[in-house]
């Protein structure tokens, strides 16, 4: 359970958060919202990359301020832009960086290393350079990198953003099929169709949140076609 | 270093990194002491063998070489004008020798292998503070984000075509602020996959 009370949060002059008390117990939730509704922002919250400036954010009952390590471990988190999230220069040293940080052996790294690249089909890129992946490629390895510390949580920042529609609906399937409980903050509609919980932003408040259908539906009312 | 591992199982390949470093860098240093053209002949065929040993195609062993080439020629010419010409020989020598040398251990080492290498190089150097996994990390972020940059600087050079500016200058302020966001994603990615830095609150994240 990850539990968001009283949380604001500003960014010098800029109030981004304000006031938000959530409880998140779904397995599958979004966010929505306008650009630079804070919905980025409350994502980066969820697994200590920012600390609240004030209020509180406590994952399975740990503080994000105080056990940002032992957050980190339950919340992975999924970059809009792969690009800076692959930090090894091969698909196959990428994945083995966060397990070498988790304090496995060289073997039990290897094991696991080759069985989420059969898992998520890259195998045969296996010594390729990240660069020279394709942007859909560059995504799956990023979703495998955190998945394979094995989260409890994973929080995803607009996964399908740079994506064409063929990877886009490849991911939209891995995310609904993880095992994991999920919070996806996205642009993309599609991809949250049969979330139990869809949370929706503006201004920094939360203006609905319930069901997928019901909260999308009070979204684009606020945005009527222009 | 950035694409070029070559997977294979040779002798060349099984040697550890930290060997393979240490014969580099005793090779590049020994180089320069030696003034006999038959022995400099001599280490570029000795390298030759090796790359054969490794199973190097030599289509990719020439590619290597041919990316130095407008760099070594430069030189070769400078050397023969005012050095005469069995100077520029034995200097082509030696740069061969050397370029090819680093591109083997580049070929038949994975990057993982040599950052552990460094990293245990490193170690005797903990008590002075220094913090040789770190130090291992920033060396595999150089070698992942040297493509990423310039892949930055072609879209900037590209945008900036669009709009009729040929050649400018002004493309490395553009790219700088690119790198500079790169650089801040990159640290919370960092955060994200546990290795911690310090804790952002208020004002240190521009949205």
């Amino acid at each position: 359970m990850i539990e968001i009370e009283g949380v604001s949060q500003w960014f010098g002059e800029r109030h981004v958060l304000r006031d938000v008390g959530l409880t998140l117990t779904e397995d599958r939730i979004g966010v929505i919202g306008s650009n630079g509704s804070g919905k980025s922002t409350f994502a980066r919250l969820l697994n200590g990359l920012l600390v609240p400036s004030k209020g509180r954010v406590a994952v399975d009952g740990l503080d994000t301020g105080r056990k940002g390590r032992e957050v980190r471990r339950r919340v992975g988190f999924v970059f809009q832009d792969p690009d800076i999230q692959i930090v090894m220069p091969t698909v196959a040293e990428d994945l083995a960086f966060g397990l070498k940080r988790h304090g496995l052996s060289k073997a039990e790294i290897a094991l696991r290393v080759t069985e989420v690249l059969a898992e998520y089909g890259l195998s045969e890129f296996r010594d390729h350079p990240a660069h020279l992946l394709s942007g859909g490629q560059k995504q799956l390895l990023a979703i495998a990198a955190v998945l394979v510390t094995g989260p409890r949580y994973v929080v995803f920042d607009e996964p399908t953003t740079l994506l064409d529609l063929r990877n886009r609906r490849r991911v939209g399937k891995l995310v609904r099929e993880l095992e994991q409980k999920v919070v996806v903050v996205s642009h993309d509609l599609e991809l949250l169709a049969g979330f139990e919980r869809v949370i929706v932003f503006d201004g920094g408040r939360v203006v609905a949140d319930g069901p997928a259908e019901e909260s999308v539906a009070a979204y684009v009312a606020m945005h009527p076609p222009l | 270093m950035l694409s070029l591992h070559h997977d294979a199982r040779t002798p060349v390949h099984a040697l550890p990194a930290g060997v393979k470093l240490l014969v580099l860098f005793a090779v590049g240093t020994t180089l320069f002491f030696v003034t006999s053209m038959t022995v400099l002949g001599a280490a570029v065929v000795g390298v030759g063998l090796c790359y054969a040993l490794a199973r190097i195609p030599w289509r990719t062993a020439g590619r290597q070489l041919l990316t130095v080439l407008p760099f070594a020629v430069s030189i070769l010419a400078l050397q023969w004008l005012f050095s005469g010409w069995e100077t520029a020989v034995l200097v082509g020598q030696r740069i061969v020798v050397l370029v090819m040398l680093a591109n083997l251990v580049t070929l038949t080492t994975r990057t993982t292998a040599m950052i552990a290498a460094i990293e245990t190089a490193l170690r005797p150097l903990k008590p002075l503070g220094i913090r040789p996994e770190r130090v291992g990390l920033v060396v595999a972020m150089t070698i992942r984000f040297i493509p990423v940059i310039k892949e930055q600087a072609d879209q900037v050079r590209a945008a900036q075509r669009a709009r009729g500016v040929e050649r400018s200058t002004a493309f490395l302020a553009p790219l700088l602020v690119k790198t500079l966001r790169l650089a801040d994603g990159l640290g919370e990615a960092l955060d994200a996959r546990g290795v911690d830095g310090p804790r952002r609150t208020e004002g240190t994240r521009p949205l």
